[in-house]
């Protein structure tokens, strides 16, 4: 027995100093990660020689309210914001409705071919977007879609993730039985669908939807891509196109905006953050 | 009394049956066709036409001319396009390595029964990954500007300051870091969940049979956690193969642009093949030794993970 309880110890007993060393790779892991988060915002409420000071400077002050009038001067801030949220917005509806429908008829139909269809569906997260962006880019001025919101929106409209997701959810969330009773009682299958399904789903059809939105508002490439006028870049665009002003760098604008576009998404996390965390590796977790 | 008017209904439904199978499956068809319509049109479709395009000189509005292989000599007799293609390599190779291993740290550590406040770890290591790139990107360039608070800790551990916006290795080294920063935290995360899925009863056994912490993490760890490294290997591999966003950003200040040779990567290449220089049909080329390039890797991935153990991570994919 004693012997069993030394063995039973000795692994997980490191002493003070492993404990020290434990906690040490954690916290310094923890302030790695938040440290730039802090440091935007020392940059963005200091003046511009801030950045490069030596030894950094790592006091916030109080010139945010300049730096940021700055960026009003030099780019369509808000419109840029206003362009990210209606994109986003129309994403995240469309994908929300659509993908839970999908989510759904994986989950509780029976037809054929379903389990290939399924894995189809799953194989095409491995193909990077990047891939096909030139004839994407031709199917866009076809449609004389370039430089349209149309373009990021339409093809964004339906995702394997989302489908994945949600099937997940409802084949655990949604009992048969409900459906069942449902077509017992002689209702149609989207009205069983709208009325019995969606409202057992709601939380796994937000995280959805928060994510979503997150992806959409930090994407970059394709709309840098079809988007060509000013007024129509989104927030991304927006601020790179901050950092590549040419007459010398200024970094206190840059961070003040990039602060300015970066905390609303910080916020919406730490207030769902279990939920975003559980979507956003549910992915590698299930499959 | 009551018996015939039940079993009447159900003697009629048989037939009524089948066209409410039948029924129920075009709904169901309905249901998922919005992705199957939407990918054919802007997933499936461009991978064929980008294959197709690579064959002909196009700049995108007037008409095609099939060169034949023209477009494929043409890119791989480019100096640039092969500094591309090693860049994105080593930026792969630094960035994901270093990466995962880091991850698999942080993981064994927050799972460890000792740890205290692991909610509120979970959320600090996973903030990094709901930033977007050109946020990362831009921050990062900050802290690795020539006077940046990188080089002055360098400065303090007495080594020289590098040129991290313009250097061969400065500059991999710079967007391997903002790579790292974004996903460690996701990947260990991924870990975590892994770990969790391992029963504990496992290691009391080990332990009774005396094994030491590393026999444990090498013999019951490592294997069922086998699966969740292949999945974070193979995203974090594709990703790698993708870089774009960070590069264009971080060398865009200088004006000079994205395909400087520090930094140029295969998306950029093709990025500015196609929309800076108007040659669709050596960008599209482009693509598709990109694909292969992807295909390629993603096999040797699972031709290694089958070959490491080859238990329980065949069998998931």
């Amino acid at each position: 027995m004693s012997t069993l309880g030394v063995f039973r110890k000795k692994p997980d007993d490191m002493g003070l100093l492993g404990k020290i060393g434990f906690y040490f790779i954690l916290i310094l892991g923890a302030l790695v990660s938040v440290f730039p988060f802090y440091w935007m915002f020392v940059v963005a409420s200091n003046d511009k020689g801030a950045v490069f000071h030596v030894p950094p400077l790592l006091t916030l002050g109080d010139q945010f309210i300049d730096n940021f009038k700055r960026v009003l001067e030099k780019s369509d801030f808000f419109q840029a914001i206003g362009n990210s949220l209606f994109v986003s917005s129309m994403v995240t509806i469309s994908v929300v409705f659509f993908c839970t429908l999908a989510g759904y008829a994986f989950a509780k139909y029976e037809f054929p071919f379903k389990n290939i269809l399924f894995y189809f569906v799953i194989a095409t997260l491995f193909v990077p977007q990047q891939l096909g962006v030139l004839p994407t880019y031709v199917i866009m001025a076809k449609l004389h879609w370039i430089d349209s919101f149309k373009a990021l929106i339409v093809p964004a409209m339906v995702n394997a993730f989302g489908i994945f997701w949600m099937r997940q959810y409802i084949s655990t969330a949604v009992h048969t039985e409900l459906i069942e009773a449902g077509r017992i009682d002689g209702g149609g299958h989207f009205r069983i669908f709208w009325n019995i399904a969606i409202p057992v789903i709601t939380p796994a059809m937000a995280t959805l939807g928060i994510l979503n939105f997150m992806t959409v508002w930090n994407d970059f490439f394709w709309p840098l891509v079809v988007l060509k006028s000013r007024e129509h870049y989104t927030i991304q665009i927006a601020l790179q196109q901050l950092f590549t002003t040419r007459d010398g760098i200024d970094y206190g604008m840059i961070m003040s905006a990039t602060f300015t576009a970066t905390l609303p998404l910080l916020v919406v996390f730490l207030l769902f953050s279990r939920w975003v965390i559980a979507g956003l590796t549910s992915g590698a977790i299930k499959s | 009394m009551a018996q015939p008017v039940l079993i009447s209904p159900h003697a009629e439904s048989k037939r009524p049956f089948l066209t409410e199978q039948r029924r129920s499956r075009i709904t169901a068809y309905t249901f998922i066709s919005p992705f199957f319509i939407l990918f054919s049109i802007f997933g499936l479709y461009p991978i064929f036409f980008t294959i197709y395009l690579s064959f002909f000189k196009w700049d995108a509005m007037g008409p095609m001319k099939y060169v034949g292989m023209k477009n494929y000599e043409l890119i791989t007799s480019d100096p640039t396009f092969w500094i591309s293609f090693s860049n994105t390599l080593i930026m792969g190779v630094m960035g994901t390595v270093p990466q995962i291993m880091l991850a698999l740290l942080i993981a064994v550590l927050l799972q460890s029964g000792m740890t205290r406040f692991k909610k509120t770890f979970r959320i600090l290591f996973f903030m990094p990954n709901i930033t977007s790139i050109v946020a990362v990107t831009l921050v990062f360039s900050t802290l690795f500007g020539n006077n940046g608070m990188i080089n002055w800790m360098l400065n303090g551990l007495g080594l020289e300051s590098m040129a991290f916006n313009s250097g061969w290795w400065g500059v991999k080294i710079a967007i391997s870091t903002m790579v790292m920063w974004r996903w460690t935290g996701y990947n260990a995360i991924i870990f975590l969940s892994g770990l969790q899925s391992i029963p504990t009863d496992l290691y009391e056994a080990a332990r009774i049979d005396g094994a030491n912490r590393r026999q444990q993490f090498t013999f019951i760890t490592l294997p069922l956690l086998k699966p969740f490294i292949v999945f974070v290997t193979l995203i974090s591999t594709i990703g790698a193969l993708q870089l774009f966003t960070e590069p264009y950003v971080f060398l865009g200040q200088s004006g000079t642009g994205s395909t400087r040779q520090e930094g140029v990567t295969m998306v950029t290449y093709l990025y500015s093949e196609a929309f800076r220089n108007g040659f669709f049909g050596t960008a599209a080329a482009t693509a598709v030794m990109l694909f292969l390039v992807t295909i390629i890797f993603s096999v040797i991935n699972m031709l290694v993970s089958s070959r490491m153990g080859g238990d329980t991570g065949g069998r998931k994919k």
